[in-house]
């Protein structure tokens, strides 16, 4: 069914990044490493957003969360560090195991088999960037969650400063 | 209106005294509450009260009561009177009765009549017991007139009336007894009036018991006697020679060979219900102690009302007792011997007790006992007629000697009180200067009181001679005389032992009467006063002596003229002007017995009509001896030398070592104590200690442990159940909330693990439900 | 093409690795990578939706709007964490949330 070319191969290769960059994430006990494997997850992802045609998608994912978030958690890490070699990894190993198997096969069976066996081919025309900027500006479109975002940043950031920010004088 | 026909006239002779009890009792015995140191109020002393306050009734009570009382008494009088006038007017009287009466009870087959019947022994008891009744009721405003409780003595003595008059009217057996039964009470109340004193209220007791007895033996015969003949009416068994054959005839006991009529049965029992109630051996040990009541109830028990009761319930009877034999020829049946041997024995026995009292009034109960067991004697030997006579006569003459024994004390009272200005003025012990008791009742401390009470005296020695039968002029001597005359014939004529039995106890018992009769009148009114306040003994003046002596008057005219109804017609010179054609007295009497023609068919049954005895002169000359003789003795042994104070009684040097016997009436008292009296109180006792203290008790005491313990049980469950569970419930949802608390870790990854299962479930059900999975 | 199955099914077990990690990590730090990978799971699917969508002929872009909003909001949402992470660990020095139990009742 699946016919060796390249979108299937990158496809194949952008699967082993997600999956084990991920798969590393949540094993790792140095957690640098940790930050790592998330970034090589988050490469994944971005693959993906190419393979499914949103190029722009891609490059934001890149940018802002290995760019940025990554980044972030790196220093998060570096600030917490008196911590960061963990001798237990785990808490609640065996129920969180079986909880999230079972929410696996829950959304096999819920979410991936209904679409099974359709769907092979997707439509040709695409939108480009450009409709998504001017989507993002038009009044019919989708301008006040666009400002709302904005605010919504805004205000994360002052959040996250005061939050973090020194007690001493 | 209906009320006044001559046959429902009676019906309302008792109800006046009836009433007149009801008004008394509920309306007019009001009291005062008076301190009992106040002698002119409290007339009663008792020292238990000294220092308090008793109740004594009120002057206006006792004006209310004593009227109601009298009204009530001469309401009785008066209807008597109408009802003997309308007696008088029936043809045939005694053939022909007035009776009216009603179904009362039905008990299967028969029934039971309540009525009143008139024939000739009805009148003359008619005759007799109101004017007793009346001048006792009379004489108790005096004797009564400082007694605090006077109200309730006329209240009694009128219940006492007006049963003595349901008892005399009464048409049927039942009725008599139930008039017995109601004086029987009112006796117990009568004698026992002034109950703080201890002797008065034994006495009472004492005279219930004794007679209760009897009356129990004679219910059984009232029981038996209907059971034969189906009814109880007088006309119904008396007057029907056919019933009287039956009872004759039905032979209830054998034995071996000798057979007890029921008529004997029957006749014996309500003969025993007499011995009670008239005081005859054995029973007769009451009536001395009954003295404790006040005079007028003496009198009223002992002359016109309750043993009198007894004698004309046998009078009533007397055919009954007559049937199956011919006492007017000799043949006695069973019932006729009993009253005989017991009525002269009694007589005797009764009088040789008499000479050796010195209470006034013991001499008069004795002697009341004597001469009822003259009357029961008399009956014994068929002679009817002579019996009721004697009733009649000796009511009359022992009401007037009981009443004028009451003034003689009443006075002596007076002389103490007179002689003790400070003295006690009421009933029971005094004291004399040197601390003795002093007895006004004690005929050794009484003498010469002939001149402080001239109208007791006359009356006195005119009623103590009618009892000892003085010759002619008493009207004891002719019913006496009539006993003896009837019993000479019958031994004379047929040899009859049981008749000359009775013949000489009862002369040997007339010559004792005459004799202790003497004796008492000598030793009370003759001589010289023994003690000072003999010598001060008067009634006083004003109404108390007037009502005190009026009623002693009027009956000892009866006690001289009554007799006179009753001579025999062949009495030397006196008959033909008393009797002309026939004794007035018997002729009327003796209808009130079965017809000869109505008899005659029966073989069993006697001719309840004999004539009058004619005149034999050794009967009348034994009278003239024995009452003479007998006087003469007296006043030659106490009045021609009277006894000086201090001086011992003769008799009792004549009578040596008898006389402590005599004057503790042959002991009886000790004996029936002995043996009835002790026993039943050790019996009494130990029904106590066992049954009650014993059994009684330690069930209760049991039932009582047992509901203890359940009651703890109870407080346990309570305990236990009530409070486990209240106290449970609380603490079992504290523990569950303490067990769910656990959840909360506060660790926000145990949080999210609950909201992936949470979410999985959802998911699964989403996933199943949506049939996602089978679809393909 | 790649079946649209085959990105759910990468979704789905990006998805689950990311719970898993939310779960039985014991470092806030890590958990907070392990919720990335959850949020980027999300992405996956929206975009893939948005791609495949058959109604979709226009291809209008709620599902890539969607998707930069979330990028968005996770941004934020990351900042905003790992400076309450550095606030605790300040506090209570220790990023262990096992350790933060004051609110056990």
């Amino acid at each position: 069914m699946l016919e060796l070319n390249a979108i299937s191969i990158g496809f194949f290769i952008f699967t082993i990044f997600t999956l084990g960059g991920a798969i590393g994430v949540v094993t790792t006990r140095n957690l640098f490493q940790g930050t790592v494997w998330l970034m090589v997850s988050l490469f994944g992802i971005a693959g993906y957003m190419l393979l499914l045609s949103a190029p722009f998608l891609a490059a934001v994912q890149i940018l802002v969360y290995i760019g940025a978030i990554a980044i972030l958690i790196t220093f998060a890490v570096m600030l917490t560090r008196s911590v960061t070699r963990v001798d237990e990894r785990y808490i609640r190993t065996i129920p969180s195991l079986i909880g999230s198997l079972v929410l696996f096969l829950i959304l096999i069976a819920g979410v991936t088999i209904p679409v099974f066996g359709g769907h092979e081919g997707a439509p040709v025309v695409v939108k480009t960037t450009h409709d998504f900027g001017l989507a993002l500006v038009d009044g019919n479109g989708y301008v006040v969650p666009f400002m709302l975002a904005s605010l919504l940043l805004t205000a994360a950031m002052i959040g996250a400063i005061f939050i973090a920010r020194d007690e001493e004088t | 209106m209906e009320f006044f026909k001559p046959d429902l006239l009676p019906w309302l002779i008792p109800v006046g005294p009836l009433v007149a009890f009801l008004i008394i009792t509920l309306a007019t015995n009001r009291s005062k509450m008076v301190p009992a140191t106040d002698h002119h109020e409290y007339g009663g002393h008792h020292p238990d009260y000294d220092g308090m306050e008793v109740p004594v009734v009120t002057t206006r009570s006792r004006i209310f009561s004593i009227t109601i009382g009298v009204i009530g008494v001469l309401w009785a009088l008066v209807i008597s009177w109408m009802t003997i006038g309308n007696a008088f007017n029936v043809h045939h009287f005694g053939v022909e009765v007035l009776q009216s009466n009603f179904a009362w009870m039905d008990t299967g087959e028969t029934t039971l009549n309540m009525g009143v019947l008139i024939d000739p022994a009805t009148v003359i008891m008619l005759v007799m017991v109101p004017i007793a009744v009346l001048m006792i009721f009379t004489y108790s405003i005096g004797y009564m007139a400082h007694d605090p409780r006077q109200s309730r003595f006329f209240a009694l003595i009128s219940l006492f009336a007006g049963a003595m008059l349901t008892l005399v009217v009464a048409d049927n057996v039942l009725m008599l007894f139930v008039g017995w039964e109601v004086m029987g009470v009112c006796s117990y109340m009568l004698i026992g009036f002034w109950f703080e004193k201890e002797s008065a209220y034994k006495a009472a007791i004492k005279a219930f018991t004794t007679t209760r007895i009897a009356d129990v033996v004679m219910l059984l015969g009232i029981v038996y006697l209907y059971m034969v003949t189906g009814t109880l009416s007088y006309r119904d068994i008396m007057y029907n020679p056919e019933n009287l054959e039956l009872l004759v005839t039905t032979t209830p006991i054998i034995f071996g060979g000798f057979a007890v009529s029921a008529a004997s049965v029957i006749g014996i029992f309500l003969i025993i219900g007499t011995v009670g109630k008239s005081a005859q051996f054995p029973l007769h040990v009451w009536l001395p102690d009954a003295m404790e009541g006040p005079t007028p109830v003496s009198a009223m028990i002992h002359a016109a009302a309750m043993v009198s009761a007894g004698i004309f319930s046998l009078v009533r009877l007397y055919p009954l007792f007559a049937a199956g034999g011919d006492p007017h020829h000799g043949i006695m049946t069973q019932p006729l011997v009993f009253m005989a041997v017991i009525g002269s024995f009694t007589a005797l026995f009764a009088a040789t007790m008499a000479v050796a009292q010195s209470d006034v009034k013991a001499v008069l109960a004795y002697s009341t006992i004597s001469q009822l067991g003259f009357m029961v004697a008399a009956l014994g030997m068929g002679a009817y007629i002579a019996a009721a006579f004697h009733l009649i006569t000796h009511a009359f003459f022992k009401a007037l000697l009981f009443m004028a024994a009451g003034s003689v004390i009443h006075g002596m009272e007076h002389g103490e009180h007179h002689v003790h200005e400070h003295g006690d003025h009421g009933h029971d012990d005094h004291h004399d200067d040197h601390g003795h008791h002093f007895d006004p009742q004690d005929m050794f401390n009484m003498g010469g009181l002939r001149k402080t009470m001239p109208v007791t005296f006359w009356t006195f020695l005119i009623g103590g001679l009618s009892l000892s039968g003085f010759p002619i002029i008493t009207a004891g001597f002719w019913s006496k005389d009539e006993i003896l005359a009837d019993a000479w014939l019958v031994l004379s004529e047929y040899g009859s032992g049981t008749h000359g039995l009775v013949f000489f106890m009862l002369a040997a018992a007339a010559f004792l009467t005459a004799f202790y009769t003497m004796r008492q009148i000598s030793l009370t009114f003759g001589g010289d006063a023994r003690t000072e306040a003999a010598e001060h003994a008067n009634l006083g003046k004003g109404l108390v002596s007037v009502t005190m002596t009026a009623p002693l008057i009027i009956l000892a005219f009866f006690a001289i003229f009554a007799g006179f109804i009753g001579v025999p017609t062949d009495f030397p010179i006196l008959g033909s002007i008393f009797s002309p054609e026939h004794n007035a007295f018997h002729h009327f009497m003796a209808e009130s017995l079965p017809l000869p023609e109505a008899t005659a068919g029966y073989g069993t049954l006697p001719d309840y009509h004999p004539d009058a005895p004619p005149f034999n002169i050794i009967p009348v000359a034994t009278s003239f001896i024995v009452a003479l003789g007998g006087l003469w003795l007296g006043w030659f042994m106490y009045w021609r030398k009277p006894l000086k104070a201090g001086e011992v009684d003769p008799m009792e040097k004549f009578l040596g070592p008898l006389h402590p016997i005599l004057k503790n009436r042959y002991y009886m008292d000790d004996l029936y104590i002995w043996l009835f009296v002790k026993p039943s109180q050790w019996f009494g006792k130990q029904v106590i200690v066992f049954l009650d203290k014993g059994v009684i008790d330690t069930i209760l005491h049991v039932i009582a442990r047992v509901f203890t313990w359940l009651g703890d049980l109870v407080k346990v469950l309570n305990l236990w159940l009530i409070d486990g569970v209240g106290d449970g419930i609380p603490i079992a949802i504290y523990n569950f909330g303490g067990w769910l608390r656990r959840m909360q870790t506060g660790r926000v990854q145990q949080y999210m693990l609950f909201i992936l299962a949470a979410a999985v479930i959802i998911g699964l059900v989403l996933v199943v439900s949506s049939g996602a999975v089978t679809a393909q | 093409m790649i079946p649209l199955w085959m990105y759910l099914a990468v979704a789905a077990a990006l998805f689950s690795i990311g719970v898993f990690g939310v779960l039985a990590r014991r470092n806030a730090v890590a958990i907070l990578m392990a919720i990335e990978l959850m949020l980027n799971a999300v992405n996956i699917n929206l975009v893939a939706f948005w791609r495949y969508s058959e109604t979709n002929t226009d291809l209008l872009l709620n599902g890539y709007v969607f998707t930069a909003f979330i990028l968005i909001v996770a941004a934020a949402e990351a900042a905003v964490g790992l400076a309450i992470i550095i606030s605790v660990y300040r506090n209570r020095r220790s990023v262990i949330p096992e350790d933060a139990h004051t609110l056990k009742g």
